[in-house]
């Protein structure tokens, strides 16, 4: 069922070798180093799992692939090319689900997805917004004010966000918090459907997320060493000579 | 284009169904320039000599009151991230979200301007004239205030400092505002002081939605 599902999922211009990659990545957010010389490398059909404590950089690595913000040093790439040169192209290609939910409570659910599905240049907002929601089984909820949806609710109808339009890479920020198993099931489902499709996914959790097969980054293996209390934890060689 | 209507429609339905920001804006419009003959005391010939500046100046006010929420709910939410990623450039959702602010905010103080009128004794040759002005200006203001709104997102009382950083950029509305009606009460042609009024809503159009842009997205960065 899954497949058959994912077969129908059209991810237009299929290059055959798609690379998404960011190299020597440092990223500073305020007067604060968040992590240090990150590689990263993810092909087609491939997901990332970003892990790592608090405060590590998981959001801020997420929000930098998004073109949300900038990296300090370092470069991200989409098949080989520097994806800044280009910021408009690359966030056509991406749907980012961050903590926050974007949901408007006195909107229902069915208007607060049909206004993204407008964003997205979709042609029919009302039917993408519908199918989205019944895959995340929201669909007895469309017409419900968003106000009334629990946490768990709210996390799926920002997820369902993902099913708007198609698009190659998709940026979840732990996206199974406040889910029940049936959700975190679905989920899977749909991640599944998406690599299926040769759809790309990076996220970064604390609990074990449905994505089987994934790459694992262990993001305090790049944190920055504290300038005065000696070397970091877990410090990876070789990161010396972007510290400065 | 049907993205920007489909902006400006959803910011209409998110203000219709939250039901505050443009009745609060048009009460405190009227209770502002209500306060005048309070104040001033029940002199007809004064009263109609300051109306056309104390509606102006109540009309800044007014516009001014809900301006902090132009993008604080979308910056506190996510959904200015989600704006800034959905293909549409940030200068037309800049644009779509003051026209939305217009459309709440300055269209209600059109109707209620002409009451005013009366309630302050202005002779009725001036009435054409300030619903022109007004026309005119209540754009430039939302505009302009769009600006203040995008650089004071994530300051604390963010109210206030747009209120210091907006209120000089609204002068020039205000002094050709009120000069258009003045020059129509006294039998002038007001037509250059609504030519001024108008330049300055072409100027503000380009200049406040590439500037505000600038402003959300130094906030998104953060």
């Amino acid at each position: 069922m899954t497949l058959s599902r994912s077969l129908r999922l059209p991810i237009a211009a299929r290059p055959a070798m798609t690379e998404f990659a960011g190299s020597r990545l440092t990223c500073l957010r305020g007067e604060r180093l968040v992590f240090v010389g990150l590689d990263f490398r993810l092909a087609a059909g491939e997901a990332l799992v970003l892990t790592g404590p608090n405060a590590s950089g998981k959001s801020s690595l997420l929000r930098l692939m998004a073109l949300l913000s900038c990296p300090w040093r370092g470069e991200i790439t989409w098949d080989g090319a520097p994806v800044a040169e280009d910021p408009d192209r690359h966030r056509a290609r991406l749907r980012y689900v961050g903590h926050l939910d974007a949901i408007k409570p006195v909107l229902t659910a069915e208007e607060n997805l049909g206004f993204w599905a407008a964003l997205h240049r979709n042609a029919g907002p009302e039917r993408q917004a519908r199918q989205a929601l019944e895959r995340f089984g929201l669909e007895r909820l469309a017409a419900v004010p968003a106000r009334y949806f629990s946490a768990g609710q709210k996390r799926r109808l920002n997820l369902a966000r993902l099913l708007l339009a198609p698009a190659p890479l998709w940026l979840l920020d732990e996206p199974t918090v406040g889910l029940d198993q049936a959700a975190v099931t679905r989920l899977g489902e749909v991640l599944a459907g998406h690599r299926a499709a040769g759809g790309m996914v990076v996220a970064a959790t604390h609990t074990d997320l449905p994505l089987p097969g994934a790459r694992h980054l262990h993001l305090d293996g790049f944190a920055p060493a504290p300038p005065d209390r000696g070397p970091g934890p877990d410090r990876g060689p070789g990161h010396e000579e972007t510290w400065s | 284009m049907t993205r920007f209507r489909g902006l400006v429609g959803r910011d209409l339905k998110l203000a219709l169904r939250q039901g505050s920001d443009a009745t609060v804006a048009v009460m405190f419009f009227v209770l502002v320039v209500v306060l005048f003959p309070f104040g001033i005391g029940p002199e007809p010939n004064i009263l109609a000599r300051i109306a056309a500046g104390v509606i102006w100046v109540a009309a800044l006010l007014a516009s001014l009151l809900s301006l902090e929420r132009l993008f604080q709910t979308d910056f506190e939410d996510g959904s200015l991230d989600l704006m800034a990623l959905g293909g549409l450039p940030l200068e037309l959702v800049v644009l779509a979200k003051a026209t939305a602010h217009w459309l709440v905010t300055g269209v209600p103080l059109l109707v209620a301007a002409p009451v005013l009128a009366v309630l302050l004794g202005m002779n009725r040759d001036g009435f054409g004239t300030l619903e022109l002005t007004l026309l005119l200006g209540t754009p430039s203001l939302s505009l302009t205030g769009s600006i203040g709104a995008a650089l004071t997102l994530g300051a604390r009382r963010g109210g206030v400092l747009i209120s210091l950083l907006i209120l000089p950029l609204f002068i020039p509305v205000l002094i050709f505002g009120a000069a258009a009606i003045d020059s129509a009460l006294a039998g002038l042609s007001a037509r250059p002081h609504l030519l001024i009024l108008g330049a300055l809503l072409a100027a503000a159009l380009p200049l406040a939605s590439v500037a505000s842009a600038a402003a959300l997205r130094q906030a998104l960065e953060q």
